[in-house]
């Protein structure tokens, strides 16, 4: 029985973090209702010239950075020109003839060992529209949020073997470009998709079978069930002849687990290609060169090390702040601000991670940063906000940032306006001591006769009435001393 | 014979008392309160949500604008011909414009346009009027229909060159949503008040092309020629080499023309505005039948043309060899023309064209344009005075419009005769 090898490469696609479009000053928002965020440009309307977005050619350039790519120093803007409904100006504007990036590779884990994955190029282009059907009224909506929508596009060489291979290159995609800033990359939210171009060959053989290539897959899952399912494919079609392979372009139904035939190398368009003459050849001259690369993140690894042996956290610890480059930001944040890296670790890694999680966000989404979070911890160690408190004040800048304002710059005003400050009056909780003793005499004596645990339900009365504002530990010894004097 | 269309929309607003100017715009500068056209069916009747940058510099100015002014459709044919809204004759029953129409009965001072192929600049010169095409970059094409970036300026015509320097006082300067918008400081050196430019002191015959016109057109040359002698201008001819690259500017000139024009009509398909055939069962009929129904025949020709330069298998010999020798043509004419020299050639072949002649040769604008072609290729500023036409280096415009006037001034097509 002959042995097969499937040769795959990736063709991702990632929309970029920008606040505008790529040609337009639309807002960068497809979640937005749609035709919202459209303007005559990005809605094909005659009139309009392209300007191009200098920070959509910044994540370019990062993103060729990241993927250890040959940045070109000239590289320009064409036209790819098709009809599609969700396409308005007929044509998309595109990298055709030197794309910003070139010749890079992504270093991948396998059983075998590390292996580079060559990346192609990554060229800079413009999202289309979205199509809404409606199927009970056999109309069609489009939606024009998306047109325009700043994208990267990496395209890699067929060095990927298997789907875990697919699966950890799409992880360290992610990861890599997240780092950077350059995009969320979330292929559940659609600002992360691909086309797998798959063939299969006998193992050993240098030649390449017949190409297929699955436009749109949105998420690991369906690639890994789609891999299967077009490797097996091909082999039946070699091995029994149950059909004639020819490059084509071909969809996924992951509902059905199966693929079926979109387009064919003989009835796909010429895309008639051409340099756009309204976008100048963007030069990158060396100070903008460097500026990027000087701005170039520490890679996750690089952290985790750094974290470790020099910070002196634990793997977990760091680990866990890896995941993150939000998480990595803030801890280094809240350590510049004066916290010492296990308490802002844990401050981080348990409540931020809690709150997130709570709210259905991702780590990248945390929005807390790391000089407010440092000032927070500072009030904590101080004795000037109770622990409880400070969850609730984290809570509170949570809720701070989802309304869409900044972020207090001084936590402790904030804490104060906010009533989580501890009540610094002693004579008040002196008070409280009291009155929480002559209520409960019984468990007070109960103390003095040396059941140390009667101190617990005193200590909780007294928390109860200051409404957990006091430092805890003056508390403590103010209610012993009462006691003792009794 | 139908009445001649000059104006396809006229502005509701009064002309300010006072103004400086009454123009006209061409059907390819959108303006929010006055219909654009394009000259096309397709677009007929269409309202641009925004104005263009020229009629807002012009309307800051304070000029009146008139109204949008009749051309041929997408501005490449002869001499507006193809127009959805008829051709426009002269009272001899000569082809003409609207543009120089409005000009030559009074209706306007000036009109400013969007040169694509040379059609103004024709009949500019069949009507001994003033006629100026920019340095490429210098006018915002913002809010102009696009249809050959790579080349299409803003233009202006006249009766005398003291107005096109005035309009263009007006209209040059530096615009960020043009890309291709060069610097406020070298916009600048188009105006009046650039008084550091270079007089043209020579000039040469770019005898090539010249001889491809008809006699009396080669007359009008001579004409010119003693006439610039006589203001003691030095004449002589563009290098053999010049000659031989001006004989195919015009050639790139339409493979890119027409790939560009192909890419920029792409858009008007009738879904989302302008015409939209009725009655089509699915979206490939309606693309198809709104655009055969909608664009002229000449309009189709250049659309097809523009696809088939643009296929992969023909990308290399025709649309990337066209670029080659644009950029042959640009280094030959900047070095013709450097320290103070313009070409002279004439703008077209005859002296007159009539409608029977262009039906019979449909194609004819893509021949003539041998002419405009090297102005639109490389983007270096040319003026039609007199009835010929000076080529400059870029930024030339106040010596080649101080050098019009002598030409416009001489009655050379009274020596001609
Ligand atoms: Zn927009």
């Amino acid at each position: 029985m002959t042995a097969y090898e499937t040769v795959i490469g990736l063709e991702v696609h990632i929309e970029l973090a920008t606040n505008s479009k790529i040609f337009c000053s639309c807002t960068n928002g497809s979640d937005a209702d749609p035709n919202t965020h459209v303007c005559p440009a990005c809605c094909g309307m005659p009139g309009m010239l392209p300007v191009a977005n200098r920070e959509v050619i910044n994540l370019g350039m990062t993103a060729g950075m990241m993927l250890n790519c040959d940045i070109n120093r000239t590289t320009t803007f064409d036209k790819k020109s098709y009809y599609y409904p969700d396409l308005p100006a007929s044509y998309q504007t595109t990298q055709w003839f030197a794309p910003v990036a070139v010749n890079g590779h992504v270093t991948i884990e396998t059983p075998e060992g590390p292996k580079d994955i060559r990346i192609k190029q990554i060229h800079m282009e413009e999202d289309a529209g979205k199509l809404v059907h409606d199927n009970l009224t056999f109309t069609t909506l489009v939606d024009f949020n998306r047109t325009s929508v700043p994208l990267i596009e990496i395209v890699s060489q067929p060095d990927l073997r298997n789907a875990d291979e697919v699966e950890a290159y799409l992880e360290r995609l992610r990861t890599l470009l997240r780092f950077a800033k350059v995009s969320g990359a979330r292929m559940e939210k659609g600002t992360m998709r691909a086309d797998v171009n798959l063939s299969v060959r006998p193992a050993g053989s240098q030649e390449l079978g017949v190409r297929t290539e699955m436009k749109n897959m949105a998420s690991i899952a369906a690639i890994r069930r789609a891999i299967e399912f077009e490797t097996a494919r091909h082999i039946d079609a070699i091995e029994n002849g149950t059909e004639e392979l020819v490059q084509e372009t071909r969809g996924w139904n992951d509902d059905a687990g199966t693929s079926f035939s979109m387009r064919t190398k003989e009835t796909a368009g010429d895309y008639r290609y051409f340099p756009d003459p309204n976008i100048m050849p963007i030069v990158i001259d060396d100070e903008w060169f460097d500026r990027i690369k000087a701005s170039l993140p520490q890679l996750p690894e690089e952290k985790l090390e750094h974290y470790m042996a020099e910070i002196g956290l634990s793997e977990y610890d760091a680990s866990a702040l890896t995941q993150s480059r939000a998480f990595c930001d803030c801890f280094e944040g809240a350590m510049a601000a004066g916290a010492a890296a296990k308490d802002a670790a844990n401050w981080i890694i348990t409540n931020c991670a809690g709150i997130l999680n709570k709210r259905g966000m991702t780590s990248d989404e945390l929005p807390v940063p790391g000089s407010a979070l440092g000032q927070l911890i500072a009030l904590v160690d101080g004795g000037k906000l109770s622990s409880a408190n400070g969850k609730r004040l984290l809570e509170t800048l949570f809720d701070v940032a989802e309304r869409g304002e900044a972020i207090p710059e001084d936590i402790a005003a904030f804490a104060e306006t906010e009533g989580l400050l501890n009540s610094s009056d002693t004579g008040e909780l002196e008070a409280v001591v009291a009155a929480v003793i002559a209520a409960d005499p019984e468990t007070a004596q109960a103390y003095r006769d040396g059941r140390e645990k009667a101190l617990n339900p005193l200590f909780g009365a007294c928390m109860q009435q200051l409404k957990g504002k006091c430092d805890t530990q003056v508390l403590r010894e103010l209610l012993i001393a009462e006691l003792n004097k009794g | 014979m139908s009445e001649n269309i000059l104006f396809i929309s006229e502005s509701s607003e009064e002309a300010a008392s006072g103004s400086q100017l009454t123009l006209g715009l061409d059907d390819l500068i959108l303006t929010k309160g006055m219909a654009t056209s394009a000259g096309s069916k397709m677009l007929a009747g269409f309202k641009s949500l925004f104005d263009a940058r020229v009629y807002e510099r012009l309307h800051e100015a304070g000029c009146a604008v008139a109204g949008k002014v009749n051309i041929g459709e997408f501005g490449i044919d002869l001499l507006g011909e193809t127009s959805h809204f008829g051709p426009v004759l002269t009272a001899e029953g000569q082809l003409t414009t609207a543009a120089s129409q409005l000009l030559a009965n009074g209706s306007v001072d000036a009109v400013v346009g969007l040169d694509v192929n040379g059609a103004q600049a024709r009949a500019a010169a069949l009507a001994g009027q003033v006629y100026l095409k920019p340095t490429y970059g210098c006018v915002s094409r913002f809010g102009t229909v696009a249809v050959a970036c790579s080349g299409e300026t803003v233009d202006v015509s006249a009766c005398s060159t003291e107005v096109v320097q005035q309009v263009l006082d007006t209209l040059a300067g530096h615009d960020d949503a043009d890309g291709t918008s060069l610097p406020e400081s070298e916009c600048a050196r188009l105006k009046s008040a650039n008084s550091e430019a270079a007089p043209i002191t020579q000039v040469k015959v770019a005898r090539g092309l010249l001889a491809t016109a008809d006699e009396a057109t080669q007359q009008l040359i001579e004409a010119a020629i003693a006439t610039l002698e006589a203001e003691g201008i030095a004449v002589s001819d563009t290098a053999p080499e010049t000659d031989k690259l001006l004989s195919v500017a015009n050639l790139a000139w339409n493979i890119l023309m027409c790939a560009e024009l192909c890419n920029n009509v792409n858009r008007f398909e009738g879904m989302k505005y302008g015409y939209h055939a009725e009655k089509c069962q699915s979206i490939d009929e309606l693309y198809t039948k709104s655009r055969t129904e909608a664009f002229g025949s000449l309009l189709k020709t250049a659309i097809l043309y523009g696809s088939e330069v643009l296929a992969t298998n023909n990308y290399d010999r025709c649309y990337d060899k066209a670029l080659r020798i644009r950029r042959l043509v640009l280094e030959a004419l900047t070095e013709e023309c450097a320290g103070g020299t313009a070409l002279l050639l004439p703008a077209c072949a005859k002296r007159a064209y009539s409608l029977a002649e262009v039906e019979a040769n449909p194609n004819l604008a893509f021949e003539e344009n041998r002419f405009t072609a090297p102005a639109a290729i490389t983007g270096l500023p040319a003026l039609v005075a007199g009835g010929v036409q000076l080529l400059g280096n870029a930024f030339s415009e106040t010596a080649l419009l101080r050098l019009g006037a002598v030409l416009s001034s001489a009655n050379l097509a009274g020596k001609e005769a």
